[in-house]
Parts: structure tokens; sequence; C-alpha cells
């Protein structure tokens, strides 16, 4: 059996906030270069050139590229052939997190009780975690730090199957339309077919974990993420919602098997600043 | 996009009626940061009959939460929130004459009809660049609810501040045009 320490998870942890915080990963950056290419407004190439600049310059400081660094949402992947030693794992996330937040100089954006106090945890934990047991002696850990901005606007539909593939399309479509400007378009729309409602709502979560532009692998659903992607950048919202022709980089789908009388679609949309960080131990 | 108009703070009332939407602007002087809520605290000491703890008279409020600033810098990341949760306060923050505000993303029905009335202008910033607007931030200070963190009320001195007007004060809305002109039928 594998021993991973609690130490080494630690600084895994706090390294993945700061570099996916600091440090956009080039497949947004590559996807935002080619909408630059295509935008025609003149108010869209301004933007997005503006967000290239930001980029850089967030990479070459080492700084935030954006000041809502977000609730650090976790996905662990824990092969069951790993023996976490030295400690709890929850806490050693949510340890490296607090570190990360503080040496990275990231805003702290968590608020202890969400109703009655609301009052700031001051270390940006507790994380929003999400532990799956695989096969295997490897831990992988994905960092997705989610701004609210865009988490606000995502949305949840436990359609009828009748309703089928139109009804899809029409709720995402739906969706993204009446976000308008809010999430910092261009966006990722990420979006959960299947399952249960909590099972939607976390393959929608998952679909911006996924490199973005990478397909989906069944030609159904590929075909399903380019129709969307082509009928969103038709809304005419544009780069932060001034008007344009790109609305959105890339539309990725999570599907999962359901029940016989359910088709649930959940959206989870992500800003421009799609930032996602991972490791394996 | 015509060229960049320059303006400076306090916003005089003929500086509010020149800017049009569609306007890319930058700003130079005082603003004043506060959001969800800051906005709450000062909705609350109005409604007591208090004193707000900053005169907004002919001031520009700052949508934003800013991150840390490293050793070295007068402010981290300050990129704009999204405005549409300040629309529940604003229009009581204008009508105690507030001139500006900036932020990101469309405002409501009632905060326009109140920047009609008053004389109020709506900029956006672009959202995300929050490394690039800070270069144009040169001081930074809390000057009310520190305990607030991040949504404390700072006073920011500063310097050409990009943005662009996107509701005017005779409620045109670039939101609105820039949508309608780039739709393509279904």
């Amino acid at each position: 059996m594998k021993e991973i320490s609690v130490d080494k998870i630690i600084d895994v942890v706090k390294n993945l906030c700061i570099q996916a915080s600091c440090n956009l990963g080039e497949d947004v950056e590559e996807l935002i270069r080619l909408g630059l290419d295509r935008e025609e407004s003149e108010f869209g190439q301004y933007c997005l050139s503006q967000i290239l600049d930001n980029i850089a310059l967030s990479r070459q400081e080492n700084m935030a590229m954006c000041q809502d660094t977000g609730v650090a949402v976790v996905f662990v992947e824990l092969g069951q052939d790993v023996h976490i030693v030295g400690g709890d794992l929850q806490a050693a996330i949510n340890e490296g997190v607090r570190r990360g937040y503080e040496e990275g100089y990231l805003r702290k954006s968590v608020v202890q009780d969400p109703l009655f106090l609301r009052k700031n945890t001051g270390d940006n934990t507790p994380a929003v975690i999400h532990t799956e047991i695989v096969p295997g002696d490897r831990l992988k850990i994905s960092v997705v730090p989610k701004g609210a901005g865009s988490e606000n606007m995502g949305a949840l539909k436990m359609l009828k199957p009748a309703e089928g593939i139109q009804g899809v399309k029409e709720f995402v479509l739906k969706t993204v339309r009446e976000a308008g400007g809010n999430p910092c378009p261009p966006v990722i729309v990420g979006v959960g077919i299947g399952g249960t409602m909590e099972k939607a709502t976390l393959l929608a979560k998952k679909a911006l974990a996924r490199k973005i532009g990478e397909p989906h692998p069944d030609p159904n659903y590929q075909a399903l993420e380019e129709e969307l992607l082509e009928k969103i950048n038709r809304l005419g919202i544009g780069p932060q919602g001034l008007g344009g022709r790109i609305t959105a980089l890339a539309v990725h789908i999570e599907d999962y098997p359901t029940h016989i009388a359910t088709l649930p679609v959940a959206v989870n949309l992500n800003c421009h600043a799609a930032r996602h960080a991972e490791a394996i131990l | 996009m015509a060229q960049v108009k320059k303006i400076t703070t306090p916003l005089k009332p003929e500086q509010i009626q020149d800017l049009k939407a569609g306007d890319r602007v930058t700003i130079t002087g005082v603003i004043y940061t506060g959001r969800d809520a800051a906005h709450k605290y000062l909705a609350k000491t109005l409604q007591e009959g208090q004193l707000l703890p900053v005169d907004f008279t002919d001031q520009i409020i700052y949508y934003v939460g800013p991150c840390p600033a490293k050793p070295g810098q007068a402010i981290g990341s300050c990129g704009p929130t999204t405005s549409g949760r300040m629309d529940a306060y604003a229009p009581l923050l204008i009508e105690k004459g507030l001139k500006g505000m900036i932020g990101k993303g469309p405002r409501s029905p009632q905060v326009i009809d109140a920047m009609k009335k008053y004389g109020a202008v709506y900029f956006a910033a672009i959202g995300g660049a929050g490394a690039t607007i800070a270069r144009s931030v040169k001081k930074a200070d809390v000057v009310a609810y520190p305990e607030l963190g991040p949504e404390a009320i700072y006073r920011l001195e500063v310097e050409d501040f990009p943005c662009i007007v996107v509701i005017d004060a005779q409620g045109n809305d670039q939101y609105k045009i820039g949508v309608e002109a780039y739709r393509l039928a279904d």
C-alpha cells in the first residue's frame, strides 16, 4: 500500500491554489486568442485583448488575475491502495487552502453561516471537497477556484424525458441568455445531464475541470456541445456582455445514467478566468 | 468606439451630461469601494437617519472586493464585481448624491430611473482583468467597516482607471444596444 503524507497534500493543495489563481492554463488562453481573431465587435476586441494582457501580467507578477479567487472547489480521486498518513485528508486539504490563500495574497471570500451571520472565516476555508474512491494507488487533486459572479448564474432543471434533446438545448440557451454580461463572458458552459438532482449539478461542475475545449468522447454529445456553442455565440452577448460574437469559449457536457422517469440537466457557468489546476501524487 | 475621454472626480453635472453610453473613459482622482455587506450597512445607516461614514456627494463607488496587496503594491487584484447585487441599495445612494458607479453587468430599471432623475452614470470595468486594473490604483486606505475585510470601504486614489460608460444619465444602455447589434436569428 502506497503511503502519502498529509504534509505532502498540504503543500500540493497550497501550490495548486496559487497556480490556478495566478497562472491561467494555456488551454483557456489559446481559446481567448482564437476568439479575438473571430470577434467582430470593437468592444469585444477591446475586452478580449485586455483580458489577454491581464493573463500575461498576472502570470508575470504572480498575482491573482481576478480578485474573486473564489471558493476553493477541490476534486479528489483517491486510489483505494493509497494510505494517507500523519493526519486526515479533509483537514490537510483545508490547511493547504488556508496557506495557499494567505501566501498567494488571494482574497478570502468564504463566510461562515450562509444566512444569519455571514462572517468571513478569514482564511477561505472550508473548501468544497468532492472525494471519489477509484482503483489504483494514485491520488489526484484538482483545484477549481470558483468565483461567485459566474456561480450565481447557474441553474438546474428536472426535465421530463419527453422534453428530450430539445428541452436540454432550450434550457442551456435560456440560462446563458439570462446570465448576459453577469458571469464575465466569454464563458465556459458546464452542462451535467442525467443522474439525480445533485449528481447533475456535480457533473456540470466537473465539466469545468476538464481541459478547456476538449470534446466529449461520445460523438452524439460532442455534436451537441458544438451545436450549443454555435447557438450561444449567436445570442450576441459577446465579451463582457457588451455585444459581440464570442459569448462562450466552450461547452462541456458530462453525462450519467438516469431514472426512467427523469432527465435532470444542470448548467454551471465559468467566467473567462476558467481556473483549474491539478496534480497527481 | 470613440476616443478615450479623461474624467476626474468629484463628478460635475456638465461632465456627467457629456458622457454617453459606449464612451471609453479613464478616471483620475478619488473613488470609494463598496460591495454587498458595505451597502447593507450603508442602507441601514440611512434608514436609521444616521450620517454615512463617507460623504458620497458627487463621488463614484466602485463595486469591488480587492485581493490583499503584496509588499510594494498599493492593492492586489481589483476587478469589478457583479453590480446587480447592489441594485437594491443604489437608488437610495443616488438620491443622497452619489454620481457614479463602477461595476459589471446590467442594472435594474429602478437604478436606471434613479440615474436619470438625479443625473448619475454607470461605468463598466473589465471583469476578470483585476491585475491590469490594480496598476491604475496608486493608494488604498480603509475608511469604513474594517471588520468586513475585503468588503470594507476603501478610499482609492486612481490614475487613468480604464472604464466604459455603459448606462448614461439619459438611460441609454450599452448592454442592450450592443447585444441587439450582434444577435443573430435562430
